[in-house]
């Protein structure tokens, strides 16, 4: 049962007006639920990989993202300023993964 | 033995096991629990999920997440599931399962929402509703390994019969301290009136943020967004605080 979005504030974000619209109904889960269909493709944990944002250099997990889905594909944004950071379709017979909003992936490993 | 079960994925993609259905538990009157035998299991974190997948005889095919609710144990798997009134999935897995039914279970799956026995540090653990699952799994993780990190817990629910696992919380379980909040209807004598979570129930049961505790917060969305605020709010790195949100495909 998700709360509506707060509107962000004209005044202070330029780009209040863009990015109000995806957040308008407020339907979103967060990247923990990347770690599924995310697990298809690669073989260590995603998730708590430390991502970093093209639109605003935040640095944070997958984890933290807004994902928004599941139809057609999910769609993770920033938790910060809305960026679309990844997009992942699966089709029956292939994923597409477009990463357009990732500067980088930090992924842990083992020694 | 959590790292093995970690490590032992690299190069093995995830795939799809075969799971059984070997006992279910009404939890309260809207949630009920899974136990699954899932051959092959690798072993899970508290904290993780798995996908399930429900294909019809039409052929038809769905899948959902849900938060595992039991400590490693085997090729055991219990997940509770909240019945939502016009989930397509929900009502399903909750009402009309029987023992011996075969699912498609994937995971587990997951590696920032989850503690590790491993970890010392205090942790505080804020549940709302069906949220409880996942910080379940964390209780009863800590308990198997008896650890010594001091957990306390701040449960949110509408009224005392919505609360999932209950017996179990207020059974002995030294270092853990339970906390229920009730948001529309209290136990008779209950000394807080039926409100939402505030800042002043989390300042008086969290850690201090000098304490340097994790914090868990799960639960519907607003709850998450709220609970995480109040936290900042009150001085909590923001970078401990580890959210999970029931999304909205939960159903």
């Amino acid at each position: 049962m998700p709360d509506v979005e707060p509107v962000p504030d004209a005044a202070t974000d330029p780009f209040a007006e863009e990015t109000a619209i995806p957040y308008e109904d407020g339907v979103y889960e967060d990247g923990n639920a990347l770690a599924g269909p995310l697990s298809e493709i690669f073989a260590v944990d995603v998730t708590a990989a430390e991502g970093c944002c093209t639109g605003c250099g935040t640095t944070g997990p997958i984890a933290r993202l807004r994902v928004y889905g599941p139809a057609p594909g999910l769609v993770a944004r920033c938790p910060e300023c809305g960026q679309v950071v990844l997009r992942l379709v699966r089709g029956p017979d292939a994923a597409w993964l477009d990463l357009r909003g990732t500067v980088s992936l930090r992924i842990r490993l083992g020694e | 033995m959590a790292r093995t079960a970690i490590s032992g994925r690299l190069g093995e993609r995830l795939r799809w096991r075969a799971a059984t259905l070997v006992g279910q538990r009404d939890e309260t009157p809207g949630a009920r629990t899974l136990a699954f035998d899932v051959p092959g299991w690798p072993g899970h974190l508290a904290g993780q999920h798995v996908d399930l997948r429900l294909t019809a005889e039409d052929g038809y095919s769905t899948q959902r997440s849900y938060s595992i609710a039991s400590a490693p144990d085997g090729e055991l798997v219990e997940l509770t599931v909240q019945r939502i009134g016009d989930g397509e999935v929900s009502p399903y897995l909750a009402d009309d399962l029987v023992s011996g039914d075969l699912l498609e279970m994937r995971g587990p799956v997951g590696g920032w929402f989850v503690w590790r026995p491993e970890q010392t540090e205090p942790v505080l653990l804020v549940a709302g509703g069906s949220g409880i699952v996942p910080l379940m799994a964390m209780i009863r993780a800590r308990r198997q390994t008896a650890a010594g990190a001091p957990f306390r817990l701040l449960y949110s629910v509408r009224s005392p019969a919505d609360l999932i696992y209950h017996a179990e919380l207020q059974a002995p379980d030294p270092g853990l301290e339970s906390t229920f909040l009730f948001t529309r209807e209290t136990p008779a004598d209950w000394p807080r009136p039926p409100a939402r979570l505030t800042e002043r129930d989390l300042a008086a049961l969290a850690w201090p943020p000098s304490a340097g505790a994790t914090i868990y917060v799960c639960g519907p969305t607003g709850f998450v967004e709220s609970a995480a605020d109040l936290l900042v709010g009150l001085g909590h790195d923001p970078e401990r605080i580890r959210t999970e949100r029931l999304g909205p495909t939960g159903g």
